[in-house]
């Protein structure tokens, strides 16, 4: 996770690859068979990994919703962390002090988020490219500090954090609470997929994508540019929220050291390997941040550090472009291998 | 001999032979995790992130669970330590737990480190009823048999450290005016609970001044400028390394004399007093429970000596001057007290019952005269510490042991 590749990104990203709106999801077929897989591989497997399923979909949600932002948009944030802690402390506390099922409480943490987001993408406005990063990389460093604040402990529990109940499968449905959570975020994940497609391929999606691929361009041609990149803010940090509501049913406990820069670097990393501007690469970033790190560990305690750096590097140096290239080239090959 | 004793020692040999057997014969009771030849236990250290610092504990528990191993293992039954990196953030220590239980299926995780992470898998832990054993933060709800009976601390907890100054401080100066300094989160507030509760009634009219700070601080020199100015005769300072080490500079610098408690978390005189300069440190009072390795007089102590073996022979990577090292074999040996008690028993709930069973327990790195004890309603193991002052180049113990239980 050296600071060496978030440069590189970086800078280069004064004008992020301009990605064609259609290629920036996937066919039916494939949306298919992935989904297929999504839905059958928790009837076999122990719970454990279901849970490790359930915090895959959740960042994948997060590392998406950054990839609307710097995909999208454009924009850099190196401050995503601060929005999932947002949101996961509006679950846990609307749900430990308010009693709301957790459920409710979800879209709660999104409008919260969005409000939170659009706010601070105002000033934010005045900024790009790396400062914009920097400013945003403030905002991260500030929140686990700002939770702690005594006038909040109250609710937040300040440092000790919070710890929320994990809600059990309704209707008397016969399975664990771990199988539920996950198909429940799983539903909750394929909604905002499909509605973050359908935004990118609206209006405003075009919005967004003119204002990435030339700022002033799109103002000659009319798009309220000050409006479509604090409105980028506000859905990428309401998605955030609702991830990071749904880290928290999931995870079942909220403290500000779980949401440091760290987590942030960590979605950043996601949506780079998952390839910049693609979504469905999310999922391939969101098992990249939870998956690697434990390989890692596994090769060496002492160097796991280095070991991931290694990983790493040699992801961005043979396949610069993320999971989107591989995806490419295996369409290429396909393709080679009807015309045979 | 006569015939009479030779017929008695027969009957004494024919009834050890009788008992031996059946403790040979007893049911052998196992939870996931043991087996006749194995024991799986569970750890989750930062070996990554900002408190990688403490990695070293983990991989002194490794290093001492092999030497038990190579020595034929307890009761015929080798450990299987199994110890993941959670980089001190909770929601990785809740997936490393649940790894570690339903996964690898360990028969208990022990010795996790740090207060986050413990209390984010705390109540996984206690649902799963998979204990929770001897959890390395010094946080005083650790001790909470009634609500979490399957979680347990070691070290002495904070709040009783306090109430040991408090003991002293109401003894020896019952009219002094006392200043504190405190970090701004849990432990600094812990610790703070434990003086005012240490002081009873009194604790409004003699603490005169309350200065707390943030570990973002880049100093605290402010802080302490403000303390002085308070008139305080006694400063009770409850902070990290770092800070500690700032603050007995500063002290020093504005000429502030007041006599000076200094939490045991910086008691290490690597790291705190002598960056701090040793002129400046002279007469500081503050607690400890562990031999400290960099002092000469344990030299000889047989108690160290196994430690320096053991640190030679089987840890030789590791810095024995780090306090990491001594905790790490300390609450080894206490772990392996428990299972030697668990028999063929080796249930969760066993474990747990046996856990809360040590009595008179030592394990010799701690100072002389301090015991392990614990019970149905004692979940706080070490509870005893003795008051050091800071003289020459080192800490002089002073006074006796002293014991404060105090519960979560």
């Amino acid at each position: 996770m050296s600071a060496a590749e978030e440069v590189e990104v970086v800078t280069e990203g004064q004008a992020v690859e301009a990605v064609p709106k259609r290629a920036m999801t996937l066919g039916y077929g494939t949306s298919l068979i992935v989904l297929a897989v999504l839905i059958l591989i928790p009837l076999f497997v122990k719970n454990f990994i279901i849970f490790q399923m359930t915090m895959l979909l959740i960042y994948a949600l997060a590392v998406m919703a950054l990839n609307i932002l710097t995909g999208g948009s454009g924009q850099f944030s190196l401050g995503q962390s601060a929005f999932y802690a947002v949101g996961a402390y509006t679950s846990a506390i609307l749900m430990e002090h308010a009693g709301m099922n957790y459920a409710l409480t979800l879209p709660v943490a999104g409008i919260v988020c969005f409000g939170f987001g659009f706010l601070f993408g105002q000033p934010a406005l005045r900024l790009s490219g790396v400062y914009l990063a920097l400013a945003t990389f403030a905002l991260a460093t500030a929140m686990p500090q700002l939770l702690k604040l005594g006038y909040f402990e109250h609710w937040t529990g300040g440092v000790q954090g919070l710890v929320v109940t994990k809600p059990d499968a309704p209707f008397g449905l016969p399975m664990g609470q771990d199988m539920w959570l996950y198909y429940f975020t799983l539903a909750v994940s394929i909604g905002i997929y499909l509605a973050s497609v359908n935004l990118l391929r609206s209006r405003s999606g075009r919005a967004f994508m003119a204002i990435r691929d030339n700022e002033i361009a799109a103002s000659a041609m009319g798009v309220d540019v000050a409006l479509y990149k604090t409105l980028a803010f506000g859905v990428s940090a309401g998605i955030t929220g609702v991830a990071g509501g749904l880290g928290a049913i999931a995870v079942q406990f909220v403290a500000p050291d779980g949401y440091t820069i760290q987590l942030a670097i960590s979605l950043f990393l996601g949506m780079v390997v998952g390839g910049v501007g693609w979504l469905p690469g999310s999922i391939v970033g969101s098992a990249f941040i939870i998956f690697v790190p434990n390989i890692a560990e596994g090769i060496s305690k002492g160097l796991s550090g280095a070991v991931f750096g290694v990983l790493l590097f040699l992801v961005i140096f043979l396949v610069p472009h993320g999971a989107r290239q591989v995806a490419i080239i295996a369409q290429q090959l396909a393709a080679k291998l009807k015309k045979n | 001999m006569s015939a009479t004793t030779r017929l008695a020692v027969l009957g004494a040999a024919l009834a050890l032979v009788a008992t031996s057997g059946s403790a040979a014969f007893a049911q052998k009771k196992y939870d996931t995790g043991a087996t006749d030849t194995e024991i799986k236990i569970g750890n989750i250290m930062p070996y990554s992130g900002p408190a990688s610092a403490y990695g070293i504990i983990g991989r002194t528990e490794a290093a001492y669970f092999k030497k038990i191993n190579d020595a034929g293992g307890i009761n015929g039954r080798k450990i299987n330590f199994i110890s993941y990196d959670d980089a001190y953030s909770p929601p990785k220590a809740v997936e490393q737990a649940r790894k570690l239980v339903e996964s690898d299926e360990v028969l208990l995780i022990f010795n996790s480190l740090g207060t986050p992470s413990n209390s984010a898998i705390q109540k996984y832990m206690n649902s799963k009823k998979v204990p929770q054993l001897f959890v390395a933060t010094g946080a005083t709800k650790w001790n909470d048999p009634k609500d979490f009976p399957w979680t347990m601390g070691w070290q002495p907890n904070y709040q009783s450290e306090t109430q040991i100054y408090a003991k002293y401080i109401l003894k020896n100066m019952p009219n002094a005016k006392i200043a504190v300094l405190f970090q701004n989160d849990d432990y600094g507030k812990d610790y703070l609970k434990g003086l005012k509760d240490g002081l009873g009634q009194k604790a409004a009219s003699m603490i005169v001044a309350e200065e707390s700070f943030e570990t973002s601080q880049p100093t605290i020199d402010s802080n302490i400028v403000k303390l002085k100015a308070s008139n305080a005769d006694v400063f009770i300072d409850i902070a990290t390394p770092k800070f500690a080490a700032q603050a007995i500079k500063k002290v020093a610098e504005i000429g502030w004399k007041p006599t000076h408690f200094l939490n045991n978390v910086s008691a290490s005189v690597g790291s705190v007093i002598k960056p701090a300069g040793f002129e400046n440190a002279q007469d500081i009072i503050s607690a400890a429970y562990l031999k400290d390795a960099s002092d000469k007089q344990w030299d000889n102590d047989p108690g160290m000596k196994e430690f320096y073996a053991f640190m030679a022979k089987d840890f030789p990577e590791g810095d024995k001057l780090d306090g990491g090292t001594v905790v790490g074999f300390g609450v080894a040996q206490t772990l392996v007290q428990v299972l030697k008690q668990c028999g063929d028993n080796l249930t969760r709930e066993n474990i747990m019952k046996q856990a809360a069973n040590l009595q008179d327990f030592r394990t010799e790195v701690l100072l002389p005269g301090i015991k392990i004890n614990t019970a149905a309603n004692d979940f706080a193991p070490i509870s005893q510490l003795q008051l050091m002052k800071f003289k020459g180049e080192k800490w002089e113990l002073f006074g006796d042991i002293i014991s404060a239980d105090v519960g979560g």
